[in-house]
């Protein structure tokens, strides 16, 4: 009988990076506000008072000290786990990412390698003010030698921020911040699947929906919808936008012959684009429609009280569903 | 000259003429001179010199299509002599581009500069064994990168232990114009909250390509530190001697955990920015012909007169340059263009199914059309983005 506990998103990574810090000494906590609040969403809360302030401390509000430091530790042998508050405030250190901790290892020709995890709480649906809700994880899957994933459920959040501290490799770590509170069972014996597979959470085989995230919720809620109106959706959480498991994705559009995208951030240059234009190279004799993509408008986003109309819901999912359909 | 500041105190330990001459506030510095033998004096003329002369053969290489570009030092000697001998030798050291001299006296092969320079790789040597990081070409970004390590000595344990097998420092180098990134000024916050082992080590060689340095800064720049909490110091960056001795004492200040120092080195960089600018459109040649007055070769070479060194010492000196400028002659000439598919490599340290899909395909491709023949030195038909 495997030790199973609820815990929310939040709880979970929480979990997760208390196991890490536990099981190796190198692994440090660092960003704004998570050492004594807990961060501001909390998920760090007590990581002080077990491992004291030389494992977890607050930094100065300044993204690129936080993430060249964190290159600094990790080249001296550290593990660190890097909390940007907000994914509208990673600009910042966008520079110390994509030039510097993606490129040290190839750089070095190996000498040097870089098991940075940089956390980012993402995504709209909590009503905030504006650089507080978006979705940039296609500017960093876009980068050579990063890895770019995002946990949908607590059972996933525990067991992939190990996962990503473990990686001799950078990873983005991308929290569904609207999701945080959503809890669920968490296998803490064990350890599910790689970081970086894809997984079919509903079989289906009229359409597949394949998401990431905040959105695979949605996605499940529109598979239930469709349910009811006799369609069969395939539902598919993609888990790892750097590097994608197409072969997961094309697996299942080879069965369905459908096959719709959805993501929280704007469709256009985005990890949805990524994903139709490979499945239109492994599927072509395979797909029955063109493959849709569902997503956030490509405006900046939305003030919040629009942000119900600009973030896809199930209804959103199911236009595309009638979409396809009707080829 | 070029910069308002520039009749402001700092430290100096010989003056133009080649005389040992400490004034009674720099006591502490000339003390750790007194401490050094004749052979370190050699040792310190012998690699400015071996520099130089590695420099001005770099230039020559580029200029014949050898290398796609070269940055060159020429006029900095002192300042990248001076101070990586102050840099303990297991202390790590974080450079920008410019910092041959600097490598060389952590052993760091010349000619895996000339490799990154020639275009083969970005760097390649390994950073842990030389303890000389690789060089960074987005200004500034070494700065944090320094910071991060020394905080990871902090957390280690490593500082103010009174050992000094165990307790260790850094240093990082960056120039004047990359005091403007805000980089620099993150770093300097970070090491001073968290009292890092650390020196800054800003070579303030007057121009930014074409920019003075009044362009970046409105104050001295060994005062940009002090609203962080990081003290400043200005040495004159064209004394060897006064080089040696901030950067040593400020390097055992910051091992015993004395918290970050910024070295201000007053120098002039008496080439172009790289090779490929032309200096002459932006600045006067009367400048030159000040700093040219202040050589600092030529101010060692004096005092070691003085000192009783003889002609046969410069004379070793100049054939053991012209010997080593041959050799990196022949060994660009004989440098090997990179396999292929060595840019798949180290993209991650675990495999990525991308990298190997498009690294699959490329040999594919490559064997399609008969195979890929490396170039080989010397073939006309290279181009590594120079003139030729």
């Amino acid at each position: 009988m495997n030790n199973m506990v609820e815990l929310s998103i939040a709880k979970a990574i929480n979990a997760g990076m208390r196991k890490a810090m536990q099981e190796n000494e190198k692994v440090l906590v660092f960003g704004e506000d998570v050492a004594r609040l807990g961060g501001v969403f909390r998920v760090t809360e007590g990581l002080l008072d077990e491992f004291g302030d030389k494992r977890i401390f607050n930094s100065p509000i300044a993204e690129s000290g936080i993430v060249g430091t964190a290159i600094g530790l990790a080249m001296r042998g550290f593990r660190p786990v890097a909390e940007i508050q907000f994914d509208g405030f990673i600009y910042p250190a966008f520079n110390q990412i994509v030039s510097q901790l993606a490129k040290l290892t190839n750089r070095s020709e190996g000498f040097l390698q870089m098991p940075v995890v940089i956390r980012v709480p993402y995504g709209g649906g909590i009503g905030a003010v504006e650089h507080h809700s978006e979705s940039p994880e296609a500017y960093f899957a876009h980068t050579a030698g990063l890895r770019v994933v995002s946990p949908s459920n607590p059972n996933d959040a525990y067991w992939m921020i190990q996962q990503a501290i473990q990686s001799p490799d950078p990873v983005l770590f991308f929290e569904p911040k609207r999701r945080y509170w959503q809890k669920g069972q968490v296998d803490l014996d064990q350890q599910p699947i790689g970081l970086h597979s894809a997984v079919t959470l509903k079989p289906g085989a009229d359409v597949t929906i394949a998401t990431y995230g905040p959105m695979v919720v949605t996605a499940l809620q529109a598979a239930e919808i469709a349910a009811q109106e006799g369609i069969n959706i395939e539902v598919i959480d993609i888990r790892s936008m750097s590097p994608i498991d197409f072969g997961h994705i094309a697996e299942s559009v080879k069965k369905t012959g459908r096959l719709i995208v959805a993501h929280e951030a704007g469709t256009f240059v985005s990890i949805s684009s990524e994903i139709a234009a490979k499945m239109a190279e492994l599927c072509f004799y395979y797909l029955e429609a063109p493959v849709i993509r569902v997503g956030g408008f490509d405006v900046p986003y939305p003030a919040a009280k629009l942000e119900e109309i600009y973030l896809p819901d199930a209804d959103r999912l199911m236009e595309a569903v009638d979409r396809v359909l009707a080829y | 000259m070029t910069s308002p500041d520039s009749e402001i105190p700092m430290v100096q330990l010989l003056t133009l003429e080649g005389e040992f001459s400490a004034a009674r506030e720099y006591a502490e510095y000339a003390e750790l001179i007194r401490e050094l033998r004749e052979a370190d004096f050699l040792k310190f003329y012998r690699d400015m010199a071996r520099i130089r002369r590695f420099d001005n053969e770099a230039t020559a290489l580029q200029r014949q299509g050898q290398m796609g570009l070269w940055v060159p030092a020429v006029g900095q000697e002192a300042a990248q002599i001076g101070s990586g001998y102050g840099v303990g030798p297991n202390d790590h050291i974080f450079p920008s581009y410019r910092e041959h001299g600097v490598a060389i006296t952590h052993g760091v092969d010349l000619m895996s500069i000339v490799k990154m320079y020639r275009g083969v790789n970005h760097g390649g040597w390994n950073p842990h064994e030389t303890r000389f990081h690789l060089y960074a070409i987005v200004l500034g970004t070494q700065a944090l990168h320094a910071t991060g390590y020394a905080m990871g000595l902090n957390f280690e344990g490593r500082v103010g232990t009174g050992n000094p097998e165990s307790d260790l420092a850094v240093i990082t180098y960056f120039g004047d114009g990359a005091t403007a990134e805000g980089d620099i000024s993150e770093s300097f916050l970070f090491a001073a909250t968290h009292n890092t082992p650390q020196v800054f080590f800003c070579q303030n060689n007057q121009w930014a390509i074409s920019s003075p340095v009044g362009t970046q800064t409105k104050v001295p720049l060994f005062k940009r530190g002090e609203g962080f909490g990081v003290p400043g110091i200005r040495v004159d960056g064209n004394d060897v001697l006064a080089c040696y001795a901030v950067t040593k004492k400020h390097m055992d200040d910051a091992r015993n955990g004395k918290g970050p120092t910024l070295i201000e080195a007053f120098t002039y960089r008496m080439g172009a920015h790289t090779t490929s600018d032309d200096p002459s459109k932006y600045r006067d040649s009367a400048e030159v012909e000040y700093w040219k007055a202040r050589d600092p070769l030529i101010r060692f070479e004096k005092f070691l007169r003085k000192q009783g060194v003889g002609q046969e010492f410069f004379d070793e000196v100049e054939a053991a340059g012209d010997q080593l400028a041959a050799e990196v002659r022949e060994a660009t000439f004989a440098m090997a263009d990179p396999e292929l598919e060595s840019m798949f490599d180290h993209v991650y340290s675990d495999p990525h199914p991308l990298v190997e899909e498009q690294k699959a395909w490329l040999q594919g491709y490559e064997e399609s059309l008969g195979g890929h023949k490396p170039e080989t030195p010397g073939d006309d038909s290279v181009n590594y983005g120079g003139t030729r």
